[in-house]
């Protein structure tokens, strides 16, 4: 599986991936690369569990899985005090159209992610710690295995870790098809062994998460960057980003160009640089739009791309998310009624279905751009759209709701004038669709 | 129903969990029924409700809710290819297109002799290899031009040819 | 306390709270279909949109906690357009044809489309389909289509009834509330998944499209069956019964009531019933009036009384009869100069007689038995025998009361039972004299001498442990054990069971007039014969009340053998049964066309009157008997009214509750 070498070039500025050749992923590699010196020095030196959720907070380190929320505040809201489990959960579950960043951590670095939740246990007095796995990449599932294992047989894991009194028990666990278990309740309620239905918050995870116990949640990429964090300091991480923006950050590129794969810059670089890494547009075509943050984030025009630094606060700013980093890249060929057809035909089919509004919007919406796809566009189509999608967003359990509404308002807006044209001439504006 | 050794595995499964939380293991548990029964009939997921003490409903639920399981038999290989958005741009429904053609079989259909069946799959987390493909929920295959879909086809269906694969339509129900 | 303000009207709510308990503390009404009082909180119809000061978007009242200070519109523009939204989402995939739907009338999503639906609708794409289901011969899944994934019933059954039968399987569009493939819905309680469905998904089979719900006129009823007296609402149409739905009363049943309760009215209707008095002769059955028949009766009485004494007529009665057949039953058989009455038809054990303390009941309201943190239930098939209190003790077994179970069954409880000891019938006084033993040497009290020799088993040890743990325990003897053969002994050694541990001793009294037939004196009082001397010994004449020889009794074929023998039978009953045995059959009402009352488990007297009009020549039982009595010139008889009756056997539940005391004499020598 291991794919051709030139994927394992995370560019210059790499610091999680740097040095990966696809076959160096095993305990004794990572240990070679300085692995497991954040955790030991922490256990050496019986760092305060404060102490690390302050150089967190210094680091800047915001959540990689979509909602860039920062990580060393997230850390300090489990219960200090708490009597019984506390769990660590890795949300490996990437399935965000476009993402595929955490399928190479876990393939090729896998031990700094299993690092980062060891001292994420140690940091929040966890005792017990589970990497749900996306359903799709079982071959990660087993190698995520293999190396837990290796960490239980090096003593990394388990009862009293390296001869310390502290103890921490990791576990993966493999899902098995459902996006939605992405999100992080839905995913608490899979790890139960029930559907992925997102549940109501509040209750925050921090106060009844899996079986009800305090529980913390992040993605894979951010557990990754707590031992170079610990090992170089929260300023050193910042100062690689920007303020409010520390570290760097893997991206997905995908689409019309010409090397499609996972880059890791620097928060704050620009999109251009992330483009030119990439090899450019496809066939030197030039580009027409992006989604910079995964399919739920609105879709910029190529222009206002060009323009921005790939960065939350810049993408923000350029009104879109970051997002999980997943970089969608559409050239001038691409018909933008099409493209949407399979983004909304895609939270058709993965909305769980508990609540009202998304089970019953995302298929009417998906029914709409259906019909103008295929030429039985109506006027008002275009409105309803825009209205439906209104009537989603914010009113649903969990953000897939606003995810499928996100598109469709961002395509309707940016494009207007082509989905219009499909109305009027029942076919593309552009020739065709390769 | 469920074997000893496909016993063992879920006995594995159980044991990653709190001893009063053998429910988080179903997935799983189903995930190697299906390996073992190639699809998992209202017997098999009787059986594993019996085995992790569960109401029968529940793990209906949940074989139902996860797209993977298959609820009724299949080919002896289950081909799931990505037509989603990035797999798109990059050939992800030209590869979809050559296997209908190839093997004469539209999606969520069984191959005549009982071989192939082909699924349209969502993202799976694999958008840079594209085209991706899935076989049997469990080998990934990236960068699949229609010249290596050729090779995976042929290989495959002479291992079914073998009887290899998991059991299908013609062995199952 | 927390002070919030909703619609600017303050509130006070317990911390824990959630704004749809303010809404309703304040008599306020925010629209929803999810959220259900009794039931866990899903949150995801998402009707219950509001609008809540310095929230970004629209909160459901039924899910977000109550907090100081806060300001919530359940009317605001912003409110009222994401309610309206979700409206037109619940109504895209949902047949529009109310008309022709059993639910038409009485759905909560038709009564919300009139105030938050639009006119018309802006979705022309094709409606979902759902496929019809079979889950049981009583509860119908016929139109799934209409089925709005409120979650409600699945919700019940897990919480509720205590057993997940049914499922939303699938997922988004296509998610579809399923029984487990090809099993039915078996749960005692299965009708009130029908009242939770807030649209016409899951409706009654025997009812479907019977009537339309304007059509029903609704009257309050009370439940014959089981001791609680469960609060009926009887939906009538013309003189027919064509419908049971509980009435609520948090006291007794709830919001809920048992399928016995439920679904038992179709007999009400049924060929069976009995329309005209019957007399039988040379072998022949004719119909007659009730003048010949009532004639035929009183002759055959004092015939019997001169030829072979008073004493040769005994009267058997269903403790399912109401407290005025039950009395002037009683003032029938006295005034004939025999003491021979009983109600006692299951009972086989009487050594008890004569020395109890009082009327045996509950020994607590109905409503208090899941605050016990502590329960032994001795000889009781719960579930099936008093189905609303199981599910009391279910609730509570939840909060964390320990519940324990002494019983020849193994029988699934569906809840959680911390200790069982499951014996053989004749084994059942030994095991309760071990855990007796148990408690005492626990507690440090002598053993009383006679139970010296027992020695305790582990269950029994722990069961005793627990009881001996509790602040507030209680100890209920089931239908099994008061029909047990030691009964007695069963009875003495629970009271002192109850003595050592500090617990509260009470009956899950059979029928729903136990105690009141207690308390009309329907059991031998002055030396008159039990039922099981009836038998044994068998008398010249019967007057069989509600009770049939069959079924009935815990000697059956003693029963029936003493029928055949006997030279007059009279059988007062709505249904036409005794054909082979009885004389003369006299068409009495059924709990639906007579007024009357029943004293519950807990010496709760409840009046109620009859709903439809007797069926053809069918009277209401305390007449009949008024007028036999008239007849035979017996005193008692001058009641004008079934009030009349009752107040001159129980006045007021003060009277009743005078009466109830669970003590006996009766020591383990
Ligand atoms: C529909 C949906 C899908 C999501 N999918 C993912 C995912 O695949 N991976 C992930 O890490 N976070 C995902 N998230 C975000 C998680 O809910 C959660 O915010 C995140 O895992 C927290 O980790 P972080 O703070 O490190 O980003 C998803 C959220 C939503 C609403
Ligand atoms: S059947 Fe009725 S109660 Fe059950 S989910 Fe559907 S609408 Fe709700
Ligand atoms: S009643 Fe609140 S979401 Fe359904």
């Amino acid at each position: 599986m291991n794919a051709p070498a030139e994927f394992l070039d995370y560019g210059p500025d790499a610091i999680l991936m740097a040095g990966l050749n696809g076959s160096n992923w095993r305990l004794k590699d990572y240990i070679a690369r300085g692995g497991y010196d954040a955790l030991k020095k922490i256990l050496a030196e019986k760092m305060a569990p404060d102490a690390i959720i302050a150089e967190l907070k210094k680091s800047a380190l915001r959540g990689r899985g979509g909602a860039g929320f920062p990580t060393g505040l997230k850390w300090s809201f489990m219960p200090k005090n708490y009597v019984g489990d506390k769990y660590v959960v890795c949300n490996s579950d990437e399935g965000e159209p476009g993402t595929f960043k955490d399928r190479d951590l876990l393939r090729y670095n896998p031990h700094a992610v299993i690092e980062g939740m060891i001292i994420g246990g140690y940091a929040m007095g966890a005792t017990r710690g589970y990497n749900y796995i996306h359903g799709e990449i079982w071959e990660e599932y087993l190698r995520s295995e293999e190396a837990v294992a290796e960490a239980y047989a090096a003593g990394l894991l388990g009862n009293n870790i390296l001869g310390s009194d502290f103890s921490y028990h990791l576990h993966n666990h493999h899902g098995f098809g459902a996006y939605i278990c992405g999100e992080e309740t839905a995913l608490l309620e899979s790890l139960e062994g029930k559907k992925g239905q997102p549940r109501f918050k509040p209750p925050f995870p921090a106060s009844f998460g899996v079986y009800g116990k305090p529980t913390t949640i992040n993605n894979t990429e951010t557990f990754a960057a707590v031992p170079w964090i610990i090992n170089h300091g929260g300023d050193a991480f910042l100062a690689l980003g920007k303020p409010n923006n520390g570290g760097t950050k893997l991206f997905s590129v995908s689409g019309d160009v010409v090397r499609p794969g996972n880059y890791e810059v620097k928060l704050g670089t620009s999109f251009a640089t992330l483009l030119q890494m990439a090899g450019g547009m496809r066939g030197g075509r030039a580009i027409k739009a992006c989604i910079p943050g995964g399919s739920s984030a609105p879709v910029l025009p190529g222009d206002v791309m060009m323009a921005t630094d790939m960065d939350y606060d810049s993408i923000a700013k350029a009104g879109s998310m970051l997002g999980s980093g997943a970089v969608i890249v559409l050239d001038d060929t691409r018909c933008m009624v099409k493209s949407l057809l399979r983004l909304s035909y895609f939270y058709y089919e993965e909305s769980c279905g508990q609540c009202t509004p998304c089970r019953e919007g995302t298929g009417w919406l998906w029914r709409m751009v259906n019909r103008i796809e295929h030429g039985q566009g109506r006027n008002e189509d275009l409105d309803a759209l825009n209205s439906v999608a209104d009537n989603i967003a914010g009113r649903t359990i969990c953000a897939l709701g606003d995810a499928a509404a996100m598109p469709v308002k961002s395509f309707t807006k940016h494009f207007r004038d082509e989905f219009q044209y499909h109305i009027d001439h029942k076919h593309c504006i552009v020739p065709t669709y390769v | 129903m469920l074997s000893a050794e496909l016993q063992q595995k879920i006995d594995r499964e159980v044991a990653k969990y709190p001893a009063d939380q053998k429910q988080s293991a179903v997935m799983s548990a189903l995930g190697f029924a299906q390996d073992e029964h190639g699809w998992l009939s209202t017997d098999v997921m009787d059986a594993v409700a019996g085995y992790l003490g569960m109401p029968p409903v529940a793990v209906y639920e949940v074989a139902t809710f996860y797209t993977m399981y298959n609820m009724r038999p299949q080919g002896r290989f289950k081909i799931s290819v990505c037509t989603g958005l990035p797999c798109a741009l990059s050939g992800g429904e030209v590869a979809a297109a050559h296997l209908k053609s190839k093997l004469h079989i539209g999606f969520n259909e069984t191959t005549a002799d009982g071989a192939f069946t082909l699924k349209e799959g969502e993202c799976m987390g694999a958008c840079g290899d594209a085209p991706v493909l899935i076989v049997n929920d469990r080998r990934m295959c990236s960068f699949m031009s229609n010249a290596r879909l050729d090779e995976l086809v042929d290989e495959l269906g002479q291992a079914a040819a073998r009887g290899e694969g998991r059991q299908g339509h013609g062995d199952a129900t | 306390m927390l002070n919030l303000e909703i619609d600017g009207k303050p509130v006070q709510v317990n911390p824990g709270s959630t704004v749809m308990d303010g809404a309703n503390a304040l008599g306020i009404y925010v629209p929803h279909f999810c959220y259900h009082k009794k039931l866990s909180i899903a949150a995801n119809c998402r009707m219950c949109l509001v609008e809540v000061e310095k929230a970004p978007k629209p909160l459901p009242a039924c899910a977000t906690p109550a907090t100081e200070g806060m300001k919530v519109w359940t009317q605001s523009a912003s409110a009222v357009k994401a309610q309206k939204g979700v409206m037109e989402f619940l109504l895209i995939n949902h047949p529009l044809d109310c008309p022709i739907c059993d639910q038409g009338g009485e759905c909560q999503l038709q009564d919300l489309a009139v105030g938050y639906g639009a006119s018309s609708s802006r979705y022309n794409e094709p409606k979902r389909v759902v496929f019809h289901k079979d889950i049981g011969p009583l509860v119908s899944a016929a139109e799934m289509s209409r089925c709005i994934q409120c979650t409600r019933c699945i919700r019940f059954g897990q919480e509720i009834a205590g057993v997940m039968e049914l499922g939303m399987i699938g997922r988004g569009e296509h998610a579809e509330i399923v029984a487990f493939v090809g099993k039915t819905v078996d749960s005692e309680l299965s009708g009130n998944m029908i009242d939770v469905c807030p649209v016409g998904a899951l409706t009654s089979k025997p009812f479907r499209y019977a009537a339309r719900t304007w059509e029903l006129s609704r009257r309050k009823s009370v439940s014959p069956h089981d001791g609680l007296g469960s609060n009926l609402v009887v939906q009538v149409k013309g003189n027919r019964v064509m419908r049971v739905l509980p009435l609520e009363n948090e006291a007794i049943n709830e919001c809920w009531i048992s399928d016995k309760d439920r679904f038992s009215y179709e007999a009400l209707n049924s060929d069976e019933r009995l329309t005209t008095p019957m007399i039988k002769q040379g072998g022949e059955w004719t119909s007659v009036d009730w003048a010949t028949a009532l004639e035929f009766v009183a002759h055959g009485l004092r015939d019997i009384v001169s030829r072979h004494g008073a004493g040769a007529i005994g009267a058997l009665v269903s403790p399912h009869a109401t407290l005025e057949e039950l009395a002037l039953a009683g003032r029938l058989v006295r005034g004939l100069g025999s003491d021979n009455i009983d109600f006692r038809l299951r009972q086989s054990d009487f050594r008890g007689d004569g020395q109890a303390a009082g009327v045996p009941w509950l020994g607590m309201t109905i409503a208090s038995v899941h605050t016990r943190d502590r329960v032994l239930v001795i000889g009781s098939f719960l579930r099936k025998d008093q189905p609303l209190l199981a599910q009391r003790l279910r609730q509570a077994a939840k909060k964390g009361t320990q519940i324990s179970t002494l019983h020849s069954v193994d029988d699934e409880w569906l809840m959680q039972v911390a200790h069982k000891a499951t014996v053989p019938p004749s084994k059942l006084p030994l095991a309760l004299a071990g855990i007796v033993v148990a408690a005492a040497n626990a507690a440090g009290k002598p053993v009383p001498s006679a139970l010296g020799s027992v020695v305790p088993t582990a269950d029994e040890l722990a069961i005793a442990a627990s009881l001996g743990s509790g602040k507030t325990p209680a100890i209920l003897l089931g239908n099994y054990a008061v029909q047990h053969v030691d009964a007695t002994a069963l009875h003495a050694l629970a009271q002192m069971l109850a003595e050592i541990t500090g617990a509260t001793l009470g009956f899950l009294t059979e029928a729903a007039n136990t105690v009141g037939a207690h308390v009309a004196g329907a059991l031998p009082q002055s030396g008159g014969m039990t039922v099981q001397s009836m038998l044994d010994d068998p008398r010249r004449a019967y007057l069989l009340l509600h009770a049939e020889a069959e079924f009935d009794f815990a000697n059956a074929r003693a029963a029936r053998a003493a029928m055949e023998q006997a030279d007059l039978v009279v059988v007062m009953s709505p249904f036409r049964h005794g054909v082979s045995y009885a004389d003369v059959l006299l068409p009495v009402a059924p709990f639906t066309e007579t007024a009357g009352s029943f004293v519950n488990c807990e010496g709760r007297l409840q009046e109620f009157h009859g709903v439809v009009p007797p069926l053809g020549d069918t009277r209401p039982g305390w007449k009949v008997l008024r007028v036999l009595g008239t007849m035979l010139k017996l005193p008692g008889f001058e009641a004008e009214s079934a009030q009349d009756v009752r107040a001159s056997v129980a006045p007021d539940g003060a009277a009743v509750a005078a009466m109830l005391n669970n003590a006996t004499r009766i020591a383990i020598a």
